[in-house]
């Protein structure tokens, strides 16, 4: 194989996944797959997870962990749904999840940076259980719906462009993801911080013998982390219009997933943000593929199981390979 | 003409650990000192004090005549001292020529942010992995694709990356493979022609006399004993080393009496 394709399949061939998976679904259940409305829903369904997995790849390529992004997107949507309903005017409630991912993040990394915590890992469970049980606290375990219809609009909004009969479309959401995705390439490939986020994930005693403030890089780190999973927040809250308490659990175990699917390394310093969203897509894609084809949701969670494990060992041969060269 | 650089009664304390007391010494600009010395003679915090690791307990740095005060490893490089590790310090997963420049990455500023010029980084690394005569197949090859002779280049490359003055390297051919020290030794030299003066670090007399022009030896955290090294002998500063002086060759340690 010659340099240039294996670098190609390195940085792109996950997208070719994702093409292959489509093409599968669109040869078994055309009729079904290939509606508008079925891929507006598998794009909807999959945006918070977008955001989320946006936010986790950043901790990833540190080599961190964040195990927080479940419960600040729950702790947000209940937060700003609350506020919604007390009558706080939009613009303020448009703010609170970020604000509150933010803040969360903050902690996090203060945790990690300052108190010395030896692994993110520890932080971010501690956040995790804080902030479900701030959440349980705030909304007494209930669900909390009728949301402002601003506040509904970037999770629920889509546009039919003339010709898409609803509720298909290109939803709001998805156009926020891109201008997050795009952001969020920008940020990691062509500023200096970027870049030290990379050198941190790649060896951090290089990254500090640099002159680069790895402290602060770190906590900048998990508020991204957490800002992405407050803006998460924002768009289920509207896709679902309500603020439910359980929202959330156990999902930073698929933003992981859709993270390392996508060609991150665990290890830090590997990775790109088209992986990280072609990652979300096969999830989606796979989940979307059997819930058509009616298989149960038992077995789905078996195969993204075996999904992850093969993703990872297929990273595994790749980069045995690449040493023996 | 003043020393480049001269350390006058530098002692380091860690608690009631005594690491160095009494260090005086110079480096001349654009000379090559030799820095040897047992483990746990002092090298590694003498060297970390030169380049604002550590800040001393007592005594006095001066750079270029004026007294000076590194409270990090930023103050010194301000004044164009670095340090070359000797695990080279490189980020693997980055080419070349980011890290040659990582934490001086050229661009426009934008508030607290750089945007980097990626096509100028690559140019700039390029021109200056060509002024120090070391080859590379791209300065977008990842680090950890190199070998250690390369790695230690590159690493070289960064620490002259920007006026360097003294350039610090601790055990610079200690990782490497036999047939790349001579290429990393050369390019030491090389560096002196530029105008750089150079601090080596080493246990291995076949660099200190291959490329120094001075040696000094540390020995229980003092500095022991020194000389141009024309006018010494490998048998000598191995003697050094261990504490004595007037070694003769009858005395070496690799003889049997």
């Amino acid at each position: 194989m010659s340099p240039r394709l294996a670098k190609f399949l390195e940085h792109y061939g996950i997208v070719l996944v994702v093409i292959a998976m489509m093409l599968v679904l669109a040869a078994i259940r055309p009729e079904i797959f290939l509606t508008a409305q079925n891929l507006t829903n598998i794009l909807k369904q999959n945006a918070s997870l977008a955001l989320l997995a946006l936010g986790m790849f950043v901790v990833i390529v540190t080599a961190g962990i964040d195990l927080s992004v479940g419960s600040i997107m729950g702790l947000s949507m209940v937060s700003l749904a609350i506020a919604s309903k007390a009558g706080v005017p939009w613009p303020l409630v448009l703010l609170i999840g970020p604000a509150i991912g933010i803040a969360v993040g903050w902690v996090n990394g203060i945790g990690l940076t300052v108190l010395r915590l030896p692994h993110p890992f520890i932080m971010t469970l501690g956040t995790l259980n804080v902030a479900r049980g701030l959440t349980f606290l705030i909304s007494n375990g209930a669900p909390v719906s009728g949301l402002q219809p601003e506040v509904r609009y970037v999770g629920q909004a889509y546009y039919d462009l003339g010709f898409l009969a609803p509720p298909a479309g290109i939803p709001a959401s998805l156009i926020l993801v891109a201008i997050c995705a795009v952001g969020l390439w920008f940020f990691l490939e062509r500023t200096d911080m970027g870049r030290h986020i990379f050198a941190i994930g790649g060896n951090p005693q290089a990254a500090r013998v640099s002159g680069i403030n790895v402290d602060r890089t770190l906590v900048v780190v998990y508020i991204i982390s957490g800002f992405f999973a407050g803006l998460s927040g924002l768009l289920l809250a509207g896709r679902t219009d309500s603020g439910f308490p359980n929202a959330g659990i156990g999902i930073e175990l698929d933003a992981i997933a859709a993270v390392i699917i996508g060609g991150a390394s665990f290890f830090g310093g590997r990775g790109n943000v088209l992986g990280v969203l072609a990652g979300v897509l096969i999830m989606g894609i796979l989940r979307n593929g059997l819930n058509i084809n009616n298989v149960s949701a038992f077995w789905q969670q078996i195969l993204i199981g075996l999904v992850i494990i093969v993703a990872v060992y297929i990273d595994v041969l790749r980069r045995r390979a690449a040493v023996r060269t | 003409m003043a020393p480049l650089l001269e350390a006058k009664g530098i002692a380091k304390y860690f608690g009631a650990i005594t690491a160095l007391h009494d260090v005086n010494f110079h480096v001349d600009h654009g000379e090559v000192l030799g820095v040897v010395g047992d483990n746990g003679a002092g090298k590694s915090t003498l060297m970390k004090i030169l380049s604002g690791l550590f800040v001393p307990s007592e005594g006095e740095l001066v750079f270029d005549g004026l007294p000076v005060k590194f409270s990090s490893p930023k103050d010194a490089r301000k004044l164009g001292i670095e340090m070359v590790y000797q695990d080279f310090a490189l980020a693997g997963n980055m080419p070349i020529y980011e890290n040659i420049y990582l934490g001086r990455e050229p661009g426009r500023k934008f508030g607290p942010l750089t945007v980097v010029d990626h096509s100028k980084s690559r140019q700039m690394a390029a021109d200056h992995l060509d002024r120090l005569h070391i080859h590379v197949k791209s300065v977008d090859q990842n680090t950890e694709d190199l070998s250690g002779g390369q790695r230690q280049a590159v690493a070289i490359a960064r620490a002259t990356a920007f006026q360097a003055r003294l350039v610090i390297m601790d055990e610079p051919t200690a990782a490497l493979a036999i047939k790349e020290v001579g290429k990393v030794l050369d390019l030491i030299k090389g560096l002196r022609e530029h105008g750089v003066a150079v601090i080596i670090i080493s246990h291995r007399m076949d660099d200190i006399f291959y490329c120094c022009d001075r040696v000094m030896a540390l020995y229980q955290g003092t500095n022991f004993a020194e000389s141009p090294l024309a006018e010494t002998n490998r048998n000598e500063v191995i003697g050094w080393i261990m504490g004595h002086k007037g070694n003769t060759d009858s005395l070496a340690h690799d003889r049997l009496s």
